[in-house]
């Protein structure tokens, strides 16, 4: 087991080295150099560019030497949380990205929790009861899920909030926790707030889930093993729960992988709508803004949740599924 | 027979109610089971071998399955006669029966076993269910039956997982389990199969020796006629849903009478028997569309008009035979009442 995650781990490696020249590649796609961007964006700004201050940077990511150099120069500043900047706002980039990724994971999580909370077991009722009005029903509200685009939804709740509540559901915080340091009624104003887009960006999702737990389900149920187990005197609840599902959740741990960098990018839209401090809304800007330091860091932040989420996957299903643990 | 009666099926009919029309898959079907005793029961594929035994368990898929009204499967291994066709399927009555008083074994060793589990916890699931033992006891227990169905290094095996045995040892490790509780009737549906020849005859062994000892009654489903020889006492031979003839195993094979048997053993080959081998002409008919009168009739090389026209009742050659064939009538077989 342990030789497999190590395994597993030492492959991540050469993809994530892949995936930092790639996004090199794509940092530097953009006609004119960083300094040009920012002598400009400083200009624009009103401020002057001392010539000691374009030396620093020059030095700082090579600019003027071989790419390979300017690339080297780059990743060496990933292991001190160096980034590089980002021109438009005029901060390091790590900075931009810690006040966001905190409330990105804490989404994405919710969200993961959400969907998963419903879907497997209407998954598992609509296998189990197949056909009946319970799954017709299940399988429509699902599609309307999958056929209402996020940011009409997001717009929907925000309605609903200010219409019927008096509540402003925009942002993760109200005004008067806004910048203001943790407590529990920060905390309790957080989670009011959380759920709209937790609702938005996850039923999104559910309908696949649900179809894909339906499937999983149906297959398994017509497998020998559960007759045995029936044949043996298990209640129902067992030989479904213990059994069935139990195997029939087996694949839904490998869309992890693919799950993680969904949530972040899928959620792009409703962030907008909503105003979240996430990081979906920041990579667009950064991408219309040519911020190119900042786009390519969410951009390789994204692509190593990829391989972590996949990496996440893989060990979890060796751990449920004992024919891939001893393969 | 002074021997106590286990089971005792009547007038069964299980239906399945298609879009192509009622399938009757078992259609009135009588027999008894007695203690230590093996019952063959034979036939071509789809003549409703499993799904009597289905039916046994209470286990018929529903809702397109159905017992109907009138059938019977009373079972006696019990103070009081229980009948299991009174039970509901998820009762816990029911439930205590299953995999307790009788179990179950099938066909597919490859598959019949959860993958996840180790064979041990399955093992150990039915005998905490049943028996209310403490975990460890019931390991115990998963031990001493994964060594009596002759898996060798029993403390190690019982962590293994299914995929980790062969075919012949999975089936061994679903003989432990179906056996774990010591049930007094034992269901095996073609749990030889899967298996080549000489693991088969090891598992046959292995029956008969734990049967020696527990003194179950087996219900032993299978289309291999060489392997009634060799484990059956009584045979039962089916055809679309009807039971055609049950005999003793000597009978069966000495003294057949119905035409559906003689051709079943007179396709299949028997050493130093020089006569031609002759499959049954013709296939099973359509469940949904059953000819008039004998089911068998156009199939049958001995078919008379009456043959075509009524179903035969069954006849009792004497006290252990009957057949359900006009042409035992004019043998002089007396007419079954029901
Ligand atoms: N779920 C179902 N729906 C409709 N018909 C069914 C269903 N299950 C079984 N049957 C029918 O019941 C009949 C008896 O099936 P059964 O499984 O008992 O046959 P069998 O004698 O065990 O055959 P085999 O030797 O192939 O195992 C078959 O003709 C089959 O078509
Ligand atoms: S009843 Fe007639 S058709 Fe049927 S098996 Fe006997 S002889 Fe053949
Ligand atoms: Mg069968």
């Amino acid at each position: 087991m342990l030789n497999y995650i190590i395994r597993r781990c030492l492959m991540a490696i050469p993809l994530l080295i892949a995936i930092s020249i790639v996004t090199f590649i794509v940092i530097k796609l953009p006609p004119g150099s960083y300094l040009e961007t920012y002598i400009a964006e400083q200009q624009r700004l009103g401020g002057e560019v001392t010539q000691d201050r374009v030396e620093a940077i020059k030095q700082r990511y090579g600019l003027g030497q071989p790419t390979y150099v300017q690339y080297f120069k780059w990743i060496s500043g990933f292991p001190r949380g160096d980034f590089g900047m980002s021109f438009k706002a005029q901060q390091p980039v790590a900075k931009i990205i810690k006040e966001r990724i905190g409330f990105t994971i804490l989404l994405s999580l919710a969200t993961v929790l959400f969907t998963w909370s419903l879907a497997v077991p209407i998954g598992i009722y609509s296998a189990v009861r197949q056909y009946s009005v319970f799954d017709y029903v299940f399988t429509f509200i699902g599609f309307i899920g999958v056929a209402i685009p996020n940011f009409l939804l997001a717009l929907f709740l925000m309605f609903i909030g200010v219409k019927f509540f008096g509540a402003d559901l925009s942002g993760l915080f109200s005004m008067e926790y806004m910048g203001e340091p943790w407590s529990f009624g920060k905390f309790i104003d957080m989670l009011k707030h959380l759920w709209v887009p937790v609702v938005v960006v996850g039923t999104g999702g559910m309908a696949g889930l649900i179809r894909i737990m339906r499937g999983q389900m149906l297959d398994e149920l017509r497998k020998a093993y559960v007759q045995t187990a029936r044949a043996k005197g298990l209640s129902e609840y067992i030989v479904i729960v213990k059994h069935v599902a139990r195997i029939a959740i087996n694949p839904f741990v490998s869309t992890i992988g693919w799950m993680l960098p969904g949530l972040i990018s899928g959620g792009t839209l409703a962030g907008i709508v909503l105003g979240l401090p996430t990081l979906g809304p920041k990579l667009l800007d950064a991408l219309k803004t040519q911020d190119m330091y900042l786009a390519g860091t969410i951009m390789m932040l994204l692509s190593s949740l990829t391989i972590i989420g996949t990496l996440i996957s893989d060990i979890l299903l060796a751990i449920v599924d004992p024919r891939i643990r001893y393969e | 027979m002074d021997k106590k009666k286990i089971l005792e099926v009547k007038n069964l009919r299980t239906y399945f109610y298609t879009h192509e029309g009622v399938v009757k898959a078992v259609d009135d079907v009588d027999f008894e089971i007695y203690e230590g005793e093996t019952l063959g029961v034979v036939g071509e594929s789809g003549c409703g071998k499993s799904m009597t035994s289905k039916s046994i368990m209470n286990l018929v898929p529903k809702p397109k399955g159905k017992l109907e009204p009138g059938s019977s499967i009373k079972y006696y291994g019990l103070d009081e006669v229980v009948d299991i066709t009174s039970l509901s399927p998820r009762s816990k009555e029911m439930r205590s029966l299953r995999g307790n008083e009788m179990a179950m074994i099938f066909q597919e060793p490859m598959t019949s076993l959860n993958p996840v589990y180790t064979i041990g916890s399955q093992i150990i699931e039915a005998v905490r269910l049943h028996q209310g033992v403490s975990k460890e006891e019931a390991r115990e227990i998963a031990i001493e039956m994964i060594r009596k169905v002759g898996i060798p290094a029993p403390e190690k095996r019982v962590d293994e997982y299914p995929f980790e045995l062969s075919g012949g040892m999975r089936q061994r490790a679903m003989i432990a389990m179906a056996l774990s509780c010591n049930p007094k009737f034992l269901i095996a549906d073609e749990p030889t199969t899967a298996l080549d020849v000489t693991v088969e005859a090891q598992i046959l062994d292995l029956m008969q020796d734990l049967q020696d000892e527990f003194n179950t009654a087996i219900m032993f489903i299978t289309h291999d006629l060489d392997v009634i020889g060799e484990i059956a006492d009584r045979v039962m031979v089916m055809y679309t849903g009807k039971v055609v003839e049950t005999a003793s195993v000597d009978e069966i094979f000495y003294n057949p009478k119905h035409p559906y048997t003689k051709g079943l053993l007179s396709s299949i080959p028997k050493i130093g028997n020089k006569e031609e081998l002759v499959p049954i002409e013709g296939t099973v008919p359509n469940l949904t569309e059953l000819p008039k009168g004998c089911y068998f009739a156009p199939r049958c090389p001995h078919a008379m008009d009456i043959c075509r026209e009524k179903m035969p009742p069954t006849f009792d050659i004497n006290e252990e035979h009957s057949v359900k064939c006009w042409l035992s009538e004019k043998e002089g077989g007396s007419m079954n009442e029901e």
